[in-house]
């Protein structure tokens, strides 16, 4: 019988070199637990997963062994909210599928909680190679839009190029507040609670809003859900837009996560007392929009000082890999570095439901493990050897493909 | 009032009939007592400063040396020497940067600050003239809001010079200016005294895409090469205009002599500030800055420049360019790069990592990293650690001393103005960074900051209060 072999050769992606037990010895281990840093320790893999972190391990039969010299392993990177897998070319329509544009009545697209981007993510995207290669190993993927005020449905999802890539209980509503939103709320952010009620009312009481309904009866049902403990990212950077829809979401049921937060430090405490997370870029310290008049360099530090959980997210789909440059400058200005570390590894893992499976090195969580050349939040290091769910990746991209072709030219002297 | 007045508009008649067709600017007689200016130029003057001499960094000089345990003399805004064990001259502030590296200031040769500020509102989003493939006729630095918050975190990021220039919807987008990143009202008093201006040209997706919606000419990349080629042929037979109206104005003035009175002046053209542009473009006064992504369209842009005798200092953004060094090397053309911004669009697919060092390992190479974002221009010095990276893993060794020039240097050079600024040799500004510990690490911060030898930004003493008025 063939085909159990066949299935299995489809189902591994091509990124992987295959599966086998590993011993990583001697490695600086930071483990992005409360375990923090361990020197000269050795982790070994599994299935996939993390089996046993010590000194002195042995290796188990067959098992490849790879001698870390000190380099530092870390968990696999989180990449941030973006488009990964959605998008090609952004500026390809017919390759960018993160946004919904249906036919006026405009609210028949700013208001479709039913719009789930997961089936879309093209695991075979040449995108996350690029990302993969460079420490990333999972990301979390939204829709996009600027003229909804609820945007759709996402999930995290694994970057190893597995066809079902979206990682168990990471589905969260997106939604667009303050400012992001002006245009899809009347022209004013105050019609965005009357009309976020509205919709929960619709969902309460079918036919409430009659002929004027803002949701359809699949919006009802995806927006009910979220409405009794579900994540919902509210995009938000105004402090007082921040204090009143932490409140607000927190009141109708909701379990609300700031993304943006250029002035969340203005109401750290109140975030910390509430429990809401706050995803933040750490570069972000200009007044680029009235929303951001409070934008400053050592926001994460005033959150973190204050209590607040803190993750990182830079935006852009290609460019996944610069999360951890956002970490090393917020280390710069001033945030402890185990902290910089957790807030692109454990903290978004636990923000995004995946906390006992991945984000830290520890036993029992999913092997996906970075060895660096140096400090990987360094824009001077760079990932050596990257493994997702203990499958070593293969550490090339088209990007790589390029360039020893070019440098090959470069060598041999070929007039261009 | 009135004497003023005609002074202007004789300087600008003189100069229509001296310098044909692009009125240079011409100094004034004075007029009631007061400095005459040309329209437009600069007012930067720096203020008196102290000496400073910085002492026992690692120096990165710009022009590809290192110095360990160095000192930087700095006397009347000029670098004064550069070496080890100098002398404080009486009065000298002394830095001791021991365990600190020091830097020429930071060049961007391609930002939009002033022009497209923060914050981005309808009311200061003045950076493209989109109504007209081709607007030689405007000059960016009558957009530029000086103002913008963006400048003072530039300076900050240790950026102490910079070309604002128009964007990209246009084929020729205008002019572009460049200025020391120093506090000032208007534009003028950040101007880089006697810099010559650039000129904004765009290949590729961008034209195409916002005249092509329109239904307009260019839809087409074939739209746009005729385009560029059109607009040059305009201005080249403006030029032969005016000197025919030279050749017609002289034969007059010499039959006046001659006491022929019989003879009329020549009515000269009507001035076209579109083809003036063009035309100092051709005459190598202004210096050609091309956004342009693909290898085979640099190609292009190169064959028309050459068809109309004209020189690109820098193609932007490039994301191909790596497929072209050798050329570019050749030619003498730099190419101003993203460390690795990639896939945003199909000209941008096949961009690299190696990008800049490739170029840069061309003979003749002049890699210059870039921003083109007001986020960007703050951390020039990471992007720069990140090429030379990824240059040294491909094994193409890159120093710190070579790759310190492509932030300081080589963007001078393209901007035209290597002589005064961009490296630490005697004689030149003194813009110079203090940076507290190698400048190529996502740890560096600059310390201090200072443009012609005056300390502009000192990490240790913030000032109270925000450079911009906008950030009060």
């Amino acid at each position: 019988m063939r085909t159990p072999a066949f299935i299995a050769a489809l189902l591994l992606a091509p990124a992987l070199a295959g599966a086998q037990d590993v011993l990583i010895r001697g490695a600086r281990v930071h483990t992005a637990s409360a375990a923090g840093t361990l020197e000269s320790a050795d982790v070994l893999v599994r299935d996939g997963r993390i089996a046993a972190i010590g000194a002195g391990l042995a290796a188990p039969a067959g098992a490849a062994v790879v001698e870390a010299g000190g380099r530092p392993l870390t968990p696999g990177l989180f990449g941030g909210i973006t488009q990964i897998g959605l998008e090609e070319v952004n500026l390809e329509p017919s390759t960018y599928d993160a946004q919904l544009k249906l036919a006026a009545p405009a609210w028949q697209h700013m208001w479709r909680p039913e719009f789930d981007v997961t089936p879309a993510f093209n695991s075979r995207s040449i995108v996350l190679a690029v990302a993969r290669v460079e420490g990333v190993t999972w990301g979390t993927i939204a829709p996009l839009a600027a003229d909804s005020l609820v945007i759709g449905q996402g999930s995290a999802v694994t970057l190893d190029g597995r066809f079902d890539a979206a990682l168990p209980n990471s589905r969260t509503l997106f939604v667009n507040w303050g400012s992001a939103a002006h245009a899809a709320s009347g022209g004013s952010r105050a019609a965005q609670y009357m009309l976020f009620d509205q919709a929960i009312r619709e969902v309460r009481e079918p036919g409430s809003s009659g002929a004027a309904a803002l949701l359809q009866p699949e919006g009802r049902a995806a927006l009910k859900g979220y409405l009794a403990g579900g994540r919902v990212v509210f995009f938000v950077e105004r402090a007082s837009d921040i204090r009143e829809i932490v409140r607000f979401a927190q009141a109708r049921g909701m379990k609300p996560v700031v993304a943006g937060g250029a002035e969340a430090w203005i109401v750290a405490r109140e975030l910390a007392e509430a429990g809401v997370p706050v995803i933040l870029d750490p570069l972000e310290n200009l007044p680029s929009d009235f929303d951001k008049l409070g934008a400053r360099f050592d926001n994460a530090k005033l959150l973190h000082e204050a209590g607040v959980t803190i993750a990182f997210s830079q935006t852009i789909s290609h460019q996944l890999r610069k999360n951890r440059q956002l970490a090393g400058n917020a280390v710069a200005h001033g945030l402890p570095w185990e902290a910089a570390l957790a807030a692109i590894t454990s903290v978004p893992a636990e923000i995004f439901g995946q906390g006992a499976a991945r984000g830290r090195i520890a036993a029992g969580q999913a092997a996906d493990l970075v060895l660096w050349s140096g400090d990987p939040l360094e824009v001077t290091s760079v990932a050596e050897q990257v493994w997702i769910a203990g499958n070593p990746v293969t550490m090339r991209s088209r990007q790589t493909e390029l360039r020893d072709r070019y440098l090959e030219r470069l060598r041999s002297g070929a007039t261009d | 009032m009135r004497s003023l007045s005609a002074a202007v508009a004789s300087v600008v008649v003189a100069a229509c009939a001296a310098q044909a067709p692009a009125p240079a600017p011409t100094p004034a007689e004075p007029a009631a007592g007061k400095p005459a200016r040309a329209p437009f130029s600069s007012t930067y003057a720096a203020p008196a400063a102290p000496p400073s001499l910085i002492r026992n960094a690692t120096i990165l000089t710009g022009t590809g040396v290192r110095i360990d345990g160095g000192d930087v003399l700095i006397v009347g805004g000029r670098i004064e020497s550069v070496g080890q064990a100098l002398t404080a001259p009486v009065g000298a502030v002394v830095i001791d940067a021991s365990g600190r590296w020091v830097t020429p200031g930071l060049i961007d040769v391609h930002s939009h600050l002033g022009v497209y500020p923060s914050p981005g509102t309808d009311s200061a989003s003045d950076g493209n003239e989109s109504t007209d493939p081709v607007t030689a006729e405007v000059w960016a630095e009558h957009s530029v809001w000086p103002q913008d918050p963006g400048l003072e975190a530039a300076l900050q990021g240790g950026v102490t010079t910079l070309q604002m220039l128009p964007g990209s919807a246009n084929l020729i987008g205008g002019r572009g200016v460049t200025v020391k990143n120093v506090p000032a009202t208007t534009y003028q008093a950040m101007k880089f005294p006697g810099a010559p201006q650039g000129l904004k040209m765009a290949c590729g997706e961008n034209p195409k895409r916002v005249y092509g919606r329109r239904s307009q000419a260019p839809s087409t990349r074939m739209g746009n090469v005729a385009g560029y080629r059109q607009a040059f042929a305009d201005a080249r037979d403006y030029m032969e205009g005016w000197k025919e109206y030279d050749a017609s104005l002289a034969k007059y003035e010499r039959d006046q002599a001659k006491g022929d009175e019989d003879t009329t002046p020549p009515k000269p053209p009507k001035r076209d500030l579109k083809h003036e542009t063009l035309a100092e473009v051709m005459r190598g006064d202004l210096l050609v800055h091309n956004h342009c992504y693909r290898a085979d369209e640099m190609a292009t842009m190169l064959d028309v420049a050459q068809e109309f005798g004209f020189r690109i200092s820098a193609f932007h953004h490039g994301a191909e360019a790596y497929k072209l060094a050798g050329r570019l090397g050749r030619e003498g053309v730099c190419g101003a790069l993203w460390a690795d911004w990639w896939g945003f669009k199909m000209e941008a697919y096949d961009g690299i990592q190696e990008n800049i060092a490739i170029v840069d390992a061309a003979a003749g190479g002049c890699a210059i990293v870039h921003s083109d974002s007001e986020e960007g221009i703050q951390r020039l010095n990471q992007e720069a650690a990140k090429a030379m990276t990824r240059g040294n893993l491909a094994g193409l060794a890159i120093a710190p001393e070579r790759a310190i020039r492509w932030i300081t240097a080589n963007p001078a050079k393209s901007l035209g103005i290597l002589d005064r600024t961009g490296t630490l040799e005697a004689g030149k500004m003194a813009d110079v960074v203090v940076w507290n510990g190698t400048p190529f690490s996502v740890y560096a911060l600059a310390d201090q900051v200072f443009v012609d030898g005056v300390l502009l930004y000192d990490r240790a003493h913030p000032a109270a209060k925000p450079r911009s008025d906008f950030s009060l």
